[in-house]
């Protein structure tokens, strides 16, 4: 199977074909909002970060801002640098470079002033814009395709529709060779070991068991005992027994395919089928640590309803409860509810989803691609000094 | 699928079905899993979104959901009866 996408010079594949204009720092960002500000196609992430930053944080920021940089859906990239922060925009630059796009850098302090760096920035990035609407759509085989997958604002149809037909969804891309990301570690307490028993190898089973004991001890340096808390008296009232049951609910978004690969935060897969991405469960941190890993599109299942999207990556919103879908038309793509009603099986629901992330790949916009919905949140470890 | 099911049977490993709707002792519920066809006579009522058994199952046993042991019986549960925190409690951990 095939969808149709852009082939970037260094063989991987787009669903999206952006310009993408980087502040390596706060200062420069309101700069490059407006570099990017009314044409079409040119995103600028509103990084509010980069500078004053300690410990691992320095490294992930860098880190994060380059997988957005590298990323397929995006063709070209600008990097616009006050020019004393901590992150210099050279850095971001070298590690993009390897991918043979084009990427420039320019700089506020070097060029004087914000005025005559936004008129140079939107002279390049319009440049940058032409090459790329001169690029095609060619047929890409799924296999290329790392899809990300996301639940937020769950309720009891979560774990009992909407995750599952992800899941089978997930099976089908993974079958076609392709990848699918499985991350939230905060919502694996109480179902980790059983994670873990996919795991190809013992050291990944260990890995997945980390995860978790880090997330929660910082859960419970910070005052709340997840595991203890869990599952609350509603979750109980609803019908599920176990901490295992409900994180389970979560965890089966990914498929039953073993696990390939665990990596952290905002890494790239190098193996191909289900992978396990160590990150919060807080669902923009999730989704921009996904997305600077090299998703090039993202499922995101909810119960009560989400509007949220990726500056970058299209999102497709999922649900399996009808008044949520009725309600938030304008938020929701795929209503599985039918899987509630006992009129549609799983395994449907599953296919049609595929077919969605086929459509979606190949350039058919999503409701929060529509509403702008470009959300973007840097994780971090510690304080801004 | 042909007719409306009342419950859900999410993998074909599960010793478990979840009600779609509340269900009354005695009804007959029909669910359909990867093509298998499940008829059960319920010795419970059992609320929507919770759980009934589909075989008859030990003390001691796994309770599977999701493919996957969600805990296990703390007492005998015959096929039908209802299954939550009154006979199944987390499986133990390490050493098993």
């Amino acid at each position: 199977m095939t969808f149709q996408g852009y082939l970037r010079p260094d063989g991987k594949a787009g669903t999206r074909n952006y310009v993408l204009v980087i502040p390596s720092v706060g200062c420069s960002q309101i700069a490059g909002q407006s570099i990017a500000q009314g044409l079409k196609d040119v995103v600028c992430l509103p990084n509010i970060l980069g500078c004053g930053q300690v410990g691992e944080d320095r490294e992930l920021v860098k880190k994060t801002l380059v997988g957005f940089g590298t990323h397929p859906n995006v063709s070209a990239v600008l990097i616009v640098g006050n020019g004393c922060e901590q992150l210099a925009p050279e850095k971001i630059a070298q590690g993009i470079a390897p991918t043979g796009k084009r990427v420039e850098v320019i700089v506020i302090q070097d060029i004087g002033g914000t005025t005559k760096t936004i008129a140079l920035g939107k002279k390049i990035v319009k440049e940058m814009h032409e090459d790329a609407a001169r690029l095609n759509r060619e047929p890409i085989p799924l296999s290329e395709l790392i899809l990300g997958t996301e639940c937020g604002g769950s309720d009891y149809t979560s774990g009992l529709a909407s995750n599952p037909a992800v899941g089978a969804a997930c099976d089908m891309l993974v079958s076609e060779g392709g990848t699918a990301i499985l991350s939230e570690t905060p919502e694996l307490i109480g179902a980790e070991h059983l994670l873990a028993r996919r795991a190809r190898t013992p050291e990944m089973a260990q890995q997945v068991l980390d995860a978790v004991a880090w997330w929660e001890n910082k859960a419970i340096a910070a005052g709340q005992n997840i595991r203890e808390a869990n599952p609350a008296p509603g979750n109980i009232a609803g019908g599920i027994t176990t901490l295992e049951e409900k994180s389970l609910g979560c965890i089966y978004k990914g498929g039953t395919s073993p696990l390939e690969e665990f990596i952290p935060y905002a890494s790239h897969p190098t193996k191909k089928g289900l992978v396990y991405m160590d990150t919060p469960a807080h669902d923009i941190e999730q989704l921009t640590g996904m997305v600077a890993g090299g998703a090039q599109i993202i499922v995101f299942t909810t119960g009560r309803g989400n509007p949220l999207g990726t500056p970058i990556a299209p999102v497709i919103k999922i649900t399996a409860n009808r008044d949520t879908y009725l309600k938030m038309r304008d938020n929701m793509d795929i209503d599985v509810s039918k899987i509630i009603e006992g009129k549609e099986t799983v395994q449907s629901a599953g296919e049609r989803i595929l077919e969605e992330i086929i459509s979606v790949a190949s350039g058919k916009a999503t409701k929060a691609e529509k509403l702008g919905q470009r959300d973007f949140c840097l994780f971090k470890m510690n304080i801004n000094i | 699928m042909g007719d409306k099911s009342q419950a859900i049977v999410i993998n074909e490993k599960d010793n478990v079905a979840t009600a779609l709707e509340p269900l009354n002792t005695g009804a007959k519920v029909s669910s359909e899993v990867h093509g298998r066809v499940e008829e059960i006579t319920l010795l419970s009522d059992i609320p929507m979104g919770h759980k009934f058994a589909l075989k008859d199952m030990e003390e001691g046993e796994a309770v599977i959901k999701y493919g996957e042991p969600i805990g296990q019986s703390t007492t005998k549960i015959a096929r039908g009866e209802h299954v939550h925190v009154h006979n199944v409690v987390s499986q133990p951990r390490g050493g098993s």
